[in-house]
C-alpha cells in the first residue's frame, strides 16, 4: 500500500525536493547561555539549564519556552556560558579540610560549664 | 529503546584507557557519585553516552512530528491544547538532550547534520504513521508509557547532565502519559465506531511498541561494562516485562484485545510471555526502509534548509562557543 502523508507540509504546502545536501556549520546553532530561574520573589536563582541564542535577548525569550512555560517563576537571568569562570574539579580538594574548621563554627563555643562552675563558686550573697 | 538497538561498524572501534584513572573513575561510580562534563572518563563511556543521549534526542525531536501533524485536527479544544503542549515539551526535551550531549564534546551542529544524513538513529517507533486520532491516543498513552520505563531507569545512571535533564523529562512526560491515557479511554469508552477505532489503532501499533525496548537480551550487544558504569540501567527484556506488567491491564480493563495469543503471563515466574516481534522488520525499518524514514528526514532538512537565513542574520561573528558546564 502506498503510504500517504498525513504532514500537512506535505499534503498542503508541497514540501519542496531539496537537492542540495543540507549541512549545518559549526556556530550555526549561535552560543550557548546558561539559565537561572527563580521561583518565588524573595528566593535565590537557581541554574537550570542551558539555551543556544544569537545573543542575550534571545536566550531570554527561549529560556522563558524552556524553563518556564509550566508551574510557578518569578524572574529569569541570563548569563553568557564564556562568562562563567568556573572551577576545575580536579582543584577540590582545597576544599578537603573546610569541613574541619570548627573555629568557623557557632558549636564548638560552649561556654554554660564554665558559667555554672562559676556561679557555684560564688560565696552565697543570698538575703535571707 | 534509544540508542539499544544499533551499533555501527564505526563505533566498534576503541582506545586503552589509563588503568590508574580508570579505577578512580569506577570508584567514583561504585561510591554512587555522578560524573560531571570536565572529569576523566574512559573512551567507551563517552562514546556510549554521546550515542544514546544524542538518539534519545534525536527521538524526541522527530517524535514530535507524527503527533505535530495532528494538532489541526484535535477533536475539540481540550485536547488540542494537550497536543500542543505534549509536542512542544518534545521539542524541548530534545534541546535540554543535546545540550546534555554537547558537555562530552560534540556540538549540536554535528548532532543535527548525522541525523539529516541517517548516520545517526532514533527510536523506530516514529517511523510510523499516525493514520487516525486514535493512533495519537495509543502513541499518548503507551509510547510515552514505554519512553517513561526507560527514562526513570535512565536518570539513576551515572552522567550527571543526563541524569538532570532526564528528571525535568520525567516529570513533563506524565503528563503526556495522563493526557494520552485520558484521549484513550474516551474513546474506549465511546461509542461503536469508537471503540473500533481503538481497537485498530492498538492492533497497528502493538508490534512497534514490542520493538520499542529493542532486541531481547539473548541477541543484543549486551554489555556488562556498560551496566558497571552505570550507562544502561536496565536490560531490554527487563524494562519490556516492567511496561507489560504494569499496562496490559490498563488496556485489557477496557475490553480491548492486543493482537497477540500467546501473551499470557506466568503467576508464578510473574513473566510474561509472548510471540517474540518480527526483528528483521525492526533492522529493516532502523536501516531506513521504514514507512516514514524518507518523510520525517525531509522534514527536518526542510527546517534546517528554510531556516538558515534566520540564523544566519541573527549570528554575530567572533562569538567564541564555549561547551556548556553542567
Amino acid at each position: 500500500m502506498e503510504n500517504i502523508s498525513l504532514d500537512p507540509r506535505f499534503q498542503r504546502a508541497k514540501l519542496p525536493e531539496l537537492d542540495e545536501e543540507v549541512i549545518l556549520n559549526a556556530s550555526d546553532s549561535f552560543v550557548t547561555f546558561e539559565v537561572f530561574h527563580q521561583k518565588k520573589k524573595g528566593t535565590h536563582h537557581s541554574h537550570v539549564g542551558i539555551v543556544h541564542a544569537p545573543n542575550a535577548e534571545m536566550a531570554m525569550v527561549f529560556a522563558k519556552e524552556q524553563f518556564a512555560r509550566r508551574g510557578a517563576t518569578s524572574n529569569l537571568w541570563i548569563v553568557e556560558s564564556s562568562n562563567v569562570l568556573a572551577m576545575d574539579y580536579t582543584d577540590s580538594d582545597i576544599f578537603d579540610t573546610t569541613p574541619d574548621k570548627q573555629h568557623r563554627e557557632a558549636g564548638i563555643y560552649k561556654t554554660r560549664d564554665k558559667i555554672e562552675k562559676y556561679q557555684a563558686e560564688l560565696p552565697n550573697t543570698k538575703q535571707d | 529503546m534509544y540508542g539499544g538497538g544499533f551499533i555501527g561498524e564505526a563505533e566498534k572501534q576503541t582506545q586503552q584507557d589509563d588503568p590508574k584513572l580508570l579505577a578512580e573513575f569506577e570508584a567514583k561510580i561504585a561510591k554512587g557519585e555522578k560524573i560531571e562534563p570536565k572529569d576523566w572518563m574512559p573512551f567507551d563511556y563517552r562514546k556510549q553516552l554521546i550515542r544514546m543521549i544524542e538518539q534519545h534526542a534525536h527521538s524526541e525531536i522527530i517524535g514530535a512530528l507524527p503527533e505535530g501533524t495532528w494538532v489541526t485536527r484535535a477533536p475539540g479544544f481540550k485536547r488540542k491544547l494537550a497536543i500542543m503542549a505534549k509536542v512542544q515539551d518534545e521539542i524541548g526535551h530534545a534541546q535540554l538532550l543535546y545540550s546534555a550531549a554537547e558537555t562530552l564534546g560534540k556540538p549540536r551542529e554535528q548532532m543535527l547534520n548525522d541525523l539529516i544524513s541517517g548516520k545517526s538513529k532514533y527510536s523506530n517507533v516514529f517511523n510510523y504513521p499516525a493514520d487516525t486520532w486514535a493512533d495519537v491516543t495509543v502513541i499518548g498513552f503507551l509510547i510515552d508509557a514505554a519512553a517513561i520505563v526507560n527514562q526513570v531507569a535512565n536518570s539513576k545512571g551515572s552522567y550527571g547532565p543526563y541524569c538532570r535533564a532526564l528528571e525535568r523529562i520525567c516529570y513533563e512526560e506524565a503528563f503526556h502519559l495522563k493526557q494520552g491515557h485520558d484521549a484513550f479511554v474516551a474513546l474506549a469508552t465511546g461509542t461503536p465506531i469508537q471503540r473500533d477505532m481503538v481497537q485498530q489503532a492498538l492492533n497497528r501499533w502493538w508490534e512497534p511498541i514490542m520493538h520499542f525496548f529493542g532486541p531481547s537480551d539473548k541477541m543484543s550487544v549486551h554489555s556488562e561494562k556498560l551496566m558497571r558504569w552505570k550507562v544502561k540501567m536496565a536490560s531490554n527484556d527487563d524494562m519490556r516485562q516492567q511496561f507489560l506488567s504494569t499496562y496490559i491491564p490498563k488496556i485489557w480493563e477496557l475490553g480491548l484485545t492486543l493482537p497477540d495469543a500467546a501473551l499470557v503471563k506466568d503467576e508464578t515466574s510473574g513473566k510474561w510471555t509472548f510471540t517474540e516481534p518480527d526483528w528483521d522488520e525492526f533492522f529493516k525499518v532502523i536501516n531506513g526502509d521504514g514507512p516514514c524514514n524518507a518523510e520525517r528526514l525531509a522534514v527536518r532538512k526542510w527546517a534546517e534548509q528554510t531556516g538558515r537565513w534566520v540564523r544566519q542574520a541573527l549570528t554575530q561573528p567572533g562569538k567564541q562557543y564555549v561547551t556548556p558546564f553542567a
